[in-house]
């Protein structure tokens, strides 16, 4: 078995970082929300919720820097310089790799900044 | 004030940078830069700074923001809020202090350098609560308790406003702001929640007689409406009908013979009908109420 998945040759891989960012955004979203207005339902201290985000925030970096790793490997590890503009399969491979790189850097900053608040914002007001 | 300095000092730092690599590659178009050095400043100038001043931009206004805001500490540890109430076209106040309810209108007093919680409600149409001296506004929405937080950092008085467009008398729908030193707002605060010392004046049958009691409370009477403001100390407010004139006498007369006069679409009846010399008495009587 193999540690890493094999290259895979789809369109899809592109958004990996955004799909991860969109998720973590609307589960630290909604969490927060529905225990800023239903504190009955979640039941828990905020301190929980931190912890919560906290940990999601983890693996959506531990998912976003993976992806990033397999792109810069689809990219060839930096092997070629940009731009990839030759109209072969080979450059449409590692144009993907590189924009894919690119997408998972700024998912993995925007990840950073939707977790952020939680740091400072130590409750909520009812 | 501080996050505006901070902020200002940053944008100025970086136009000023921005500007000078601006004039570096104007001055220097003949020689060029080769593709690994371009690709290092398009890295570091374009993407690692850039992104690196936003996370500390960020995180100092994330940093500023909970001393912005009421917290649940916070409020145990002050004993007073504000309740404000927006209707067509007036203000009720009430002041929750220690378990006391103290009512008034159209004016607010606030202790200077305390974090001061508001509750703000409205009765009928959606109006909103704006104090430009001491902070931003906030809407006043029906069915809903918008919380607020004012600190007032200097003594003085300030105008206040009814800044959604609420109907007819819009326009006239202020507010005034008196800040005072804390132990002043104390001594008064303690004062307001006694009935006024005058409220055995003459105009005080004449107030009851006519049913303004039915609408109006008055401390220390048998006054115990809540249909419009509370008068019990409406002699120690500044201006009268929500900002609009003077606290006099003869205003206060001309109020109670035509408030349409003074604020049109207001909800209370003229009393011209009453003899100007009761009029008179009443005024005299509620321009006593300190």
């Amino acid at each position: 078995m193999r540690l890493l998945p094999r290259e895979i040759e789809t369109f899809w891989t592109l958004f990996t970082g955004p799909a991860i960012w969109a998720g973590h955004f609307l589960i630290c979203y909604a969490s927060a929300a529905i225990f800023c207005a239903k504190p009955a339902l979640l039941g828990m201290e905020f301190n929980s919720l931190r912890l919560g985000i906290a940990f999601v925030t983890v693996v959506a970096l531990v998912a976003i820097a993976l992806s990033a790793f397999l792109a810069w490997r689809q990219w060839g590890f930096g092997a070629h310089d940009p731009p990839h503009d030759d109209p072969t399969r080979h450059d449409r491979l590692l144009f993907q790799g590189f924009a894919t790189l690119l997408l998972a850097g700024l998912s993995f900053v925007a990840v950073l900044m939707t977790a952020l608040p939680v740091i400072f914002v130590s409750e909520c007001l009812r | 004030m501080t996050l505006f300095v901070v902020m200002s000092f940053g944008a100025a730092a970086i136009w000023l940078a921005v500007v000078t690599v601006v004039c570096v590659a104007v001055r220097s178009q003949r020689r060029v830069v080769a593709e690994p050095a371009a690709s290092r400043i398009i890295l570091w100038g374009g993407a690692v700074f850039p992104t690196v001043t936003l996370f500390a931009l960020l995180t100092y206004a994330f940093w500023l923001m909970p001393t912005l805001r009421p917290s649940p500490t916070f409020r145990d540890a002050t004993d007073l809020r504000v309740e404000v109430t927006g209707r067509q076209y007036w203000w009720q106040v009430v002041y929750f202090h220690r378990g006391l309810k103290i009512a008034a209108a159209n004016e607010i007093r606030l202790p200077v350098g305390r974090r001061i919680e508001f509750s703000l409600k409205s009765d009928d149409v959606i109006h909103s609560f704006w104090i430009p001296s001491l902070g931003g506004k906030m809407d006043m929405i029906p069915g809903r308790e918008n919380r607020l937080s004012l600190m007032a950092q200097r003594t003085g008085v300030f105008r206040g406003a009814c800044t959604e467009f609420c109907g007819t008398s819009h326009a006239f729908m202020s507010l005034t702001a008196v800040t005072m030193e804390p132990e002043a707002f104390d001594a008064w605060l303690a004062s307001q929640a006694k009935a006024s010392i005058n409220v055995a004046g003459e105009g005080r049958a004449l107030f009851l007689r006519h049913g303004c009691g039915s609408c109006h409370r008055v401390a220390g009477t048998q006054a115990t409406g809540a249909a419009g403001p509370d008068l019990s100390h409406l002699g120690s407010r500044q201006m009268l009908a929500a900002g609009i004139v003077a606290n006099t006498e003869d205003n206060i007369a001309g109020f109670i013979a035509n408030p349409g006069a003074i604020k049109p679409g207001a909800a209370m009846p003229a009393f011209s009908m009453l003899a100007p010399q009761d009029i008179r008495a009443i005024a005299a009587w509620l321009k006593g109420l300190r």
